[in-house]
C-alpha cells in the first residue's frame, strides 16, 4: 500500500525572471516498509521533495497523497494533526530541543496529541530503549555525543504509530561507523512497516536504501531497481 | 549476477602472488602450521572474498621456503600433512611489507574515466546520461555490499572490513562522477570560449617530502 505518493508535483519559488524551479512534475510512490533514498547534486530539489511529501509546504503544482488521502482536501488543523501522529521528521542538525531532556524530546509529539503524560513517558522510554539509550533518557541533549542525539531524533520521529519517516542527511554531522548506524535504524523502521525516504548526496548512506531515485534540476531522472535477496548476492564460494 | 562476476575480476587483479605470499607469512608468525590449514585460514581471515586453490597455497609455500622466508618440517611429501614454520628473515620480511605502502603514485588506467572523456568529444552523446548510467550502476553494486554488510558483517570482522573497503574505493568513484557532471555542466554553459592552456610540465619522477 502507498504511504506517500507524489502526483506530478512541481514547485516553483519567486516569479517572472527570477523565478526558480525546484520541482519539476515529480511522480514518486512509496509503500508501508519500503527504504527509499533521494540522490542528487545541491540545487536539485531534494529537500523541497522532502517538505512537500511532509506538508511543511504546499507544491505550486500537482498532489501530495498520505495515506491514500490529498493533502489539498485536508484542513490546516487536519495537516497538523497528520504532521504529529502519521510522519517522523530527522533533520541533519537533529533540532533538539535543548531545554527538554531526550525522554521529553521523545515524547513531546505524543503529548501534544494528547496523549496523557505517563502513556507518553512510557511509549518514549522504550523508544530510547529499543535505541540503546535506555541510560540517557535524563540527559540533556548538549549532554549527549552527536551520535546518540541523533539516536534520539530518531526515536522522536518513530515514537507513537507514525508511518513515514522522512529525513534530510540524516547523518551529516556523524562519522561513517554513526552514520552506518543510523541508517541500520532507519532500516529497522523500515522492516517494522515504515515507509522511509531519505535525501542524502551520500551514495554510501543512499545505498541502505531499497530503491535510490536520482533527481537532478527538479527532476526524477532515473532509479535503481530493487536489489535482490540476500542469498543469491553470496558469490560461489561463500556459498559453500 | 554483478558481484559473482564482480569477485572473479577482483580475484585476478589483487590477489597477486605478493598478498598471498605475505598472508601467509602472517599466518606463520602465530606458529607453525600444515597446508591445508594455511588455506582455510587465509580464506576466513580475509572474509572468504578471496577464495584460494589448493595449486597456489603450495606453489607459494615453495618459493617462500626456496627463499628462506619459511622451513618445511622436511617430511620430502608436498601432501595437505606437510608442515611450515616461519623463519628469522621471515619475521623480518613480513614486518617490512606491513610497514611499506602500497605503490599509489601512478594513475591506474581508468576504463570508467576514459569513457567519460571520449564521451565529452563525441558528437551526439549526452554525457550527462553516460555519466548516471555509470552511477546507477555503481549506487546499485553498492547496495548489494551493504545488504551483505547488514546480513553477515556483524559476526564476521574480516568481512565488514573488506566490505567497507569496497565500498569506499566505489564511493570514491561515485564521487568523481560526480565532481565531472558539475564540471561539465559549468563548461557547457560557460560563456567563455574554452581557451585550453598548456599543460605545465609533469616532473619526471613523483618526489614526496615530509
Amino acid at each position: 500500500m502507498s504511504v506517500l505518493e507524489l502526483r506530478d508535483v512541481s514547485k516553483t519559488y519567486g516569479e517572472g525572471a527570477s523565478q526558480v524551479h525546484a520541482l519539476r512534475n515529480v511522480a514518486v510512490s512509496v509503500n508501508a516498509g519500503e527504504f527509499v533514498a533521494v540522490m542528487g547534486p545541491s540545487g536539485s530539489g531534494k529537500s523541497s521533495l522532502l517538505t512537500i511529501a511532509g506538508s511543511l509546504e504546499q507544491p505550486s503544482s500537482g498532489e501530495v497523497l498520505i495515506g491514500g488521502t490529498p493533502l489539498s482536501t485536508m484542513s490546516r488543523n487536519d495537516r497538523a494533526r497528520l504532521r504529529r501522529r502519521t510522519i517522523g521528521y530527522v533533520f541533519q542538525d537533529f533540532n533538539l530541543l535543548a531545554g527538554l531532556t531526550a525522554a521529553e524530546n521523545v515524547t513531546l509529539p505524543l503529548e501534544l496529541d494528547g496523549t496523557p503524560v505517563r502513556t507518553a513517558r512510557a511509549i518514549g522510554l522504550q523508544a530510547l530503549n529499543e535505541l540503546g539509550l535506555a541510560e540517557r533518557a535524563g540527559h540533556f541533549p548538549d549532554e549527549l555525543s552527536g551520535g546518540e542525539r541523533q539516536r534520539v531524533a530518531i526515536a522522536r520521529a518513530v515514537v507513537g504509530h507514525r508511518n513515514l519517516l522522512l529525513a534530510d542527511e540524516p547523518s551529516g554531522a556523524l562519522d561513517s561507523v554513526n552514520g552506518e548506524a543510523v541508517m541500520r535504524l532507519i532500516r529497522t523502521a523500515c522492516q517494522r512497516g515504515v515507509a522511509g525516504v531519505v535525501v542524502t548526496h551520500d551514495a554510501q548512506l543512499a545505498s541502505w536504501a531499497d530503491r535510490v531515485i536520482f533527481l537532478r534540476d527538479g527532476r526524477i531522472v532515473d532509479q535503481t531497481a530493487p536489489p535482490e535477496g540476500p542469498e543469491s548476492m553470496l558469490s560461489p564460494s561463500r556459498q559453500a | 549476477m554483478l558481484i559473482t562476476g564482480y569477485y572473479t575480476e577482483y580475484d585476478n587483479r589483487r590477489a597477486g602472488p605478493m598478498s598471498i605470499r605475505h598472508a601467509l607469512l602472517a599466518l606463520l608468525s602465530e606458529g607453525p602450521k600444515y597446508g591445508l590449514q594455511l588455506r582455510q585460514e587465509f580464506e576466513t581471515r580475509t572474509g572468504e572474498v578471496w577464495p584460494l586453490n589448493v595449486g597456489q597455497v603450495y606453489t607459494t609455500l615453495q618459493r617462500l621456503e626456496r627463499d628462506g622466508l619459511v622451513e618445511s618440517d622436511g617430511s620430502g611429501d608436498d601432501g595437505p600433512q606437510k608442515g611450515f614454520r616461519i623463519t628469522p628473515a621471515g619475521s623480518d620480511e613480513l614486518a617490512a611489507w606491513l610497514h611499506t605502502p602500497p605503490d599509489l603514485s601512478s594513475p591506474p588506467r581508468d576504463e570508467l574515466v576514459m569513457k567519460v572523456l571520449i564521451a565529452v568529444h563525441t558528437p551526439g552523446v549526452d554525457v550527462g546520461e553516460v555519466v548516471q548510467s555509470h552511477r546507477r550502476y555503481l549506487i546499485q553494486l553498492m547496495q548489494e555490499w551493504t545488504r551483505l554488510k547488514e546480513y553477515s558483517a556483524d559476526r564476521d570482522l574480516a568481512f565488514a572490513l573488506v566490505v567497507d573497503a569496497e565500498l569506499f574505493r566505489l564511493d570514491s568513484v561515485v564521487r568523481w562522477l560526480d565532481a565531472a557532471d558539475g564540471r561539465i555542466k559549468r563548461a557547457s554553459t560557460d560563456p567563455r570560449p574554452a581557451v585550453r592552456a598548456g599543460f605545465p610540465k609533469a616532473p619526471k619522477t613523483a618526489e614526496v617530502r615530509p
